[in-house]
C-alpha cells in the first residue's frame, strides 16, 4: 500500500516507530507485527546508525541494542522482507548508511533500489536537510519512493519553501525543539507549525514527545493528519528487555499501547467534527 | 581573512551541512554571523578578537629555532610555539573567537565538547574571561586520562558533563553536544573544537586558527629570509593543521605534511568495529558524520568505527573536510606515525629542546625523526600544545614499553599502577 492511500482515508494515521532489530531480530519481528495489530497505518522502522545525533536517550539505547544484536543495512532489508505486515514501511535513518550502501561512488541510488525491491515506501533521513537531498530525491523519483522531511518549530520560511519543493508522502512535523523522547505534555508549538504549512498538499504527521492517547487526540484536534510515536513504544521494548519478559508479553503491551494511541487519534477527529 | 571558497562551505565534494532540521536555522544564523563579523569585520569584531588574542592570549607567539633538532636532522628546524599560547595549546585561538562571536550574536550560553580537554579548557577560559556560562561534554574515557584538564575546566567555572555511551571519547562527546544544541538552540552557541562539523564551522575555525600560519609566514621570512620548504603539523580533527597550513596553501613550493595517529596498527579490526588508529586521511574513506561529508573511519556498511590513539586529542574517527579536500588535490601529504614513535618523540623533544610537548604534537616530531629527508632544508613544525595534561598517560604508556629515549621510569611504576588502571583496563 502506498502512503498516499493511507492518508487518503478520512481517519488520522497512526505512525509508530521502532528500531529494527531491537533488542533482537526475532523479537523485533514480533513487535512490528504487534504494532500493526494495534492499529498502525504506517510503520517508521529505524535502520540503526552508530552516531544518532538527533535521538534522545531512549531511542539512542534502542539503536545500541539493535547494533549489538547484529543489525546491518542488509539484515534490515531482509527484516523488511520478512516482517508480516500489510501497512507501508518507512525507513528512518541517517544519511551515511544510505550514502555508503553498495558503493559510495554511486551515491544513494543503490540503497534506494534495494529498498524498493523489499517494498519500502519511503524515507525519513534525520541528518539530511532539503538542500543536500537532491541526489536522494532523484533516486526516490526513479524508483517511486517517497522522501519525507522534518519541519521543526525553528524552521524558517525560506527553508519551508525548500522543503515543500522536495517533500512527498507526508511531512513530519516536529512537535517541539529538541531531540526525540516521550514527554509528559505535548507542545503548543505544534498548532503553530501546522498553521504555517496548512496550504501544503501533503499530509502532516506530528511526532516528538507524544506519549498517550490523550496526546494523540490533542495533536489530531490541532489539525494533524497523522500522529508519530517512537519513544513511548521503545520504552516498552526496553522495559521488556530489562525485565527479561517473554516476547509475547512485551508484544501484547505494545499492541495495547498502539491501540490506545490510535483510539486517541480517532477521538481527535471526533472532537474536531463536534466543534465544527 | 579568507576567502574565495564557495558560500555553501563545500571543499570539492566535501563539507556541506548534514544536520537535523531543528539545527538548520542555528547553522544559517551562524553562517550569517560568520560572514558579517569574521569575513567583513562588522562592528570591528575581528579587531576586538585580535586585540583580545594579544592581551589575553599572549600573541604573537614566537617562532623558535630548534638547535639540537636542526643538528640531529641536518636541516633547519623552526618551532611555532603554540604551546606558549594562554592555556597551553592553539585551542584558545578558536575558543576565544567563537565565544566572542556568540556574544556578538546575543547568545547567553556556551556548550562545547572536548577530547584531550585542551579545547574544553580553552573554551572554559574564554567563557570565564568573557563572562558566559559554559558546559563541556567529555567522554568518560577521556576524563580518566586527562584529569588535569578536567580540573582546569572546573576551576574556570565550567560544568563538565561525562558522556558514557560508546567508548566515551571525542566522537561520542560531539554527538552528545549536538543533542544539547538541538534542545537549547535558541540561546546556546556550540563552540565546536576543530575544523569539523557543518558549514560554517570548518571555515570559521580555520580562519580563527590561521593566525598561526599568518604569523609563522612573516616570522620565517624575517628569521630565515625565505619561505620554508615544508610545514609539519599533527592532524586529528585538523584545526592546528589547517591553522599552520592556511597561509602557505597557495605557496606551491612549500610542502605540507599532516601527521596522523597511526595508533597501534593501520589494520582494522572489522569484528570489533575498531580502527586501532585515528588515521582517517591515510586510511579512511568518504562519508557523512557530524554535519559534514569528509573522510572517515567506517566499516563497509557505513557505521562509524571507534578510533584509537595514545593521544586523546587525535582520537577521532573523522577529519576536517578542507583537509580531506587538500589531500585529494595533492596539496597536503598525509603521513602517520604509531603510538610508540610518538612517545619516543615526546621524550626526545623534552630532553633535547626542553619543551614537553602534547602527545598530539609529539606525532609531528616523530615524523621528523622517521623522515628527516622529506622536509627539505628548512621546516616549520607546529608545536600545537604543551604536554602537562598528558603526563599521567606518558608515565603509564612509557612503563609498558622499552623506549630508547625514555628516562628510567621505575620510580613512577607504583604511581602508575595505583592511579591509572582505568585506561589500561579498556585496552
Amino acid at each position: 500500500m502506498s502512503l498516499d492511500a493511507v492518508f487518503d482515508s478520512e481517519e488520522p494515521a497512526f505512525v509508530p516507530y521502532l528500531a529494527a532489530g531491537d533488542p533482537s531480530y526475532e523479537a523485533s519481528l514480533e513487535y512490528v507485527g504487534a504494532l500493526e495489530r494495534g492499529g498502525a497505518d504506517v510503520i517508521e522502522l529505524g535502520l540503526p546508525f552508530s552516531e544518532p545525533i538527533a535521538e534522545g536517550s531512549t531511542i539512542q539505547s534502542a539503536i545500541v541494542r539493535a547494533l549489538q544484536a547484529g543489525m546491518t543495512p542488509e539484515r534490515y532489508f531482509e527484516f523488511v522482507e520478512e516482517v508480516d505486515v500489510d501497512v507501508p514501511i518507512v525507513c528512518m535513518t541517517y544519511y551515511n548508511l544510505i550514502f555508503q550502501y553498495g558503493d559510495s561512488e554511486a551515491g544513494p541510488r543503490k540503497f534506494v533500489e534495494r529498498a524498493a525491491e523489499v517494498g519500502i515506501s519511503g524515507f525519513v533521513v534525520v541528518d539530511l536537510p532539503a538542500e543536500e537531498a537532491d541526489p536522494l530525491r532523484e533516486a526516490c523519483d526513479e524508483f517511486g519512493l517517497d522522501l519525507i522531511f522534518i519541519v521543526a518549530p525553528t524552521t524558517t520560511d525560506d527553508r519551508l519553501d525548500s522543503m515543500r519543493e522536495r517533500v512527498s508522502g507526508y511531512v513530519y512535523v516536529q512537535a517541539r525543539t529538541g531531540v526525540t523522547g516521550a514527554r509528559e505534555d505535548v507542545s503548543d508549538q505544534t498548532a503553530e507549525t501546522l498553521e504555517r504549512i496548512s496550504d501544503w498538499d501533503v499530509p502532516k504527521a506530528v511526532g516528538f514527545g507524544i506519549k498517550t492517547g490523550e496526546h494523540a487526540e490533542r495533536i489530531v484536534r490541532a489539525g494533524a493528519d497523522g500522529v508519530i510515536v517512537g519513544s513511548a513504544l521503545v520504552d516498552i521494548v526496553a522495559e521488556g528487555h530489562e525485565r527479561d519478559e517473554p516476547v509475547a508479553e512485551t508484544a501484547e503491551k505494545l499492541e495495547a499501547k498502539a491501540r490506545e494511541l490510535k483510539t486517541g487519534a480517532l477521538r481527535g477527529v471526533g472532537a474536531a467534527v463536534e466543534s465544527e | 581573512m579568507s576567502t574565495d571558497e564557495p558560500a555553501d562551505g563545500s571543499f570539492g565534494q566535501y563539507g556541506g551541512q548534514y544536520v537535523p532540521e531543528v539545527l538548520m536555522p542555528a547553522i544559517e544564523e551562524l553562517a550569517d554571523a560568520y560572514r558579517r563579523y569574521v569575513l567583513d569585520n562588522e562592528d570591528g569584531f575581528m579587531d576586538e578578537f585580535r586585540e583580545r588574542l594579544a592581551d589575553f592570549g599572549g600573541r604573537p607567539i614566537p617562532l623558535q629555532r630548534a638547535d639540537r633538532l636542526s643538528e640531529r636532522y641536518d636541516t633547519e628546524v623552526y618551532l611555532k610555539r603554540e604551546d606558549l599560547l594562554h592555556g597551553g595549546a592553539h585551542k584558545l585561538n578558536n575558543a576565544l573567537g567563537q565565544v566572542l562571536l556568540a556574544k556578538y550574536m546575543g547568545k547567553d550560553r556556551i556548550i562545547a565538547e572536548t577530547g584531550a580537554g585542551q579545547h574544553g579548557t580553552a573554551t572554559a577560559m574564554a567563557a570565564a574571561y568573557l563572562d558566559m556560562p559554559c558546559e563541556i561534554y567529555m567522554g568518560e574515557t577521556d576524563i580518566a586520562r586527562q584529569r588535569p584538564n578536567v580540573f582546569r575546566m572546573r576551576i574556570n567555572g565550567a560544568e563538565v558533563n561525562p558522556v558514557t555511551v560508546g567508548r566515551g571519547t571525542l566522537k561520542e562527546a560531539i554527538s552528545e553536544t549536538m543533542r544539547d544544541w538541538a534542545t537549547n538552540v535558541e540561546d546556546t552557541h556550540y563552540v565546536i573544537g576543530s575544523i569539523v562539523g557543518p558549514h560554517p564551522f570548518p571555515s570559521m575555525v580555520r580562519d580563527f586558527q590561521s593566525v598561526i600560519s599568518e604569523e609563522a609566514r612573516e616570522q620565517i621570512q624575517a628569521k630565515a629570509g625565505r619561505l620554508p620548504d615544508s610545514v609539519v603539523a599533527c592532524a586529528g580533527g585538523g584545526s592546528n593543521t589547517m591553522g599552520a597550513f592556511h597561509h602557505f596553501v597557495s605557496d606551491e613550493d612549500v610542502d605540507l605534511f599532516a601527521v596522523e595517529a597511526g595508533g597501534s596498527s593501520l589494520t582494522v579490526d572489522e569484528e570489533e568495529g575498531v580502527a586501532p588508529n585515528s588515521a582517517s586521511l591515510s586510511t579512511g574513506n568518504e562519508g557523512v558524520l557530524h554535519g559534514a561529508r569528509t573522510k572517515l573511519l567506517q566499516d563497509g556498511d557505513g557505521q562509524i568505527m571507534e578510533s584509537h590513539s595514545v593521544s586523546a586529542g587525535l582520537d577521532y574517527s573523522g577529519v576536517g573536510p578542507e583537509l580531506a579536500h587538500l589531500v585529494d588535490e595533492g596539496r597536503v601529504t598525509p603521513v602517520n606515525v604509531d603510538d610508540d614513535a610518538a612517545l619516543e618523540a615526546f621524550h626526545r623533544l623534552s630532553q633535547d629542546e626542553g619543551i614537553i610537548p602534547a602527545l598530539e604534537t609529539a606525532h609531528a616530531f616523530a615524523f621528523l625523526e622517521e623522515h628527516p629527508e622529506r622536509v627539505g632544508d628548512l621546516t616549520i613544525v607546529n608545536v600545537s600544545g604543551r604536554g602537562d595534561k598528558d603526563l599521567e598517560t606518558v608515565i603509564e604508556e612509557t612503563a609498558k614499553r622499552d623506549l630508547d629515549v625514555a628516562p628510567d621510569m621505575s620510580v613512577f611504576e607504583q604511581v602508575g599502577a595505583g592511579r591509572l588502571g582505568s585506561r589500561g583496563d579498556r585496552e
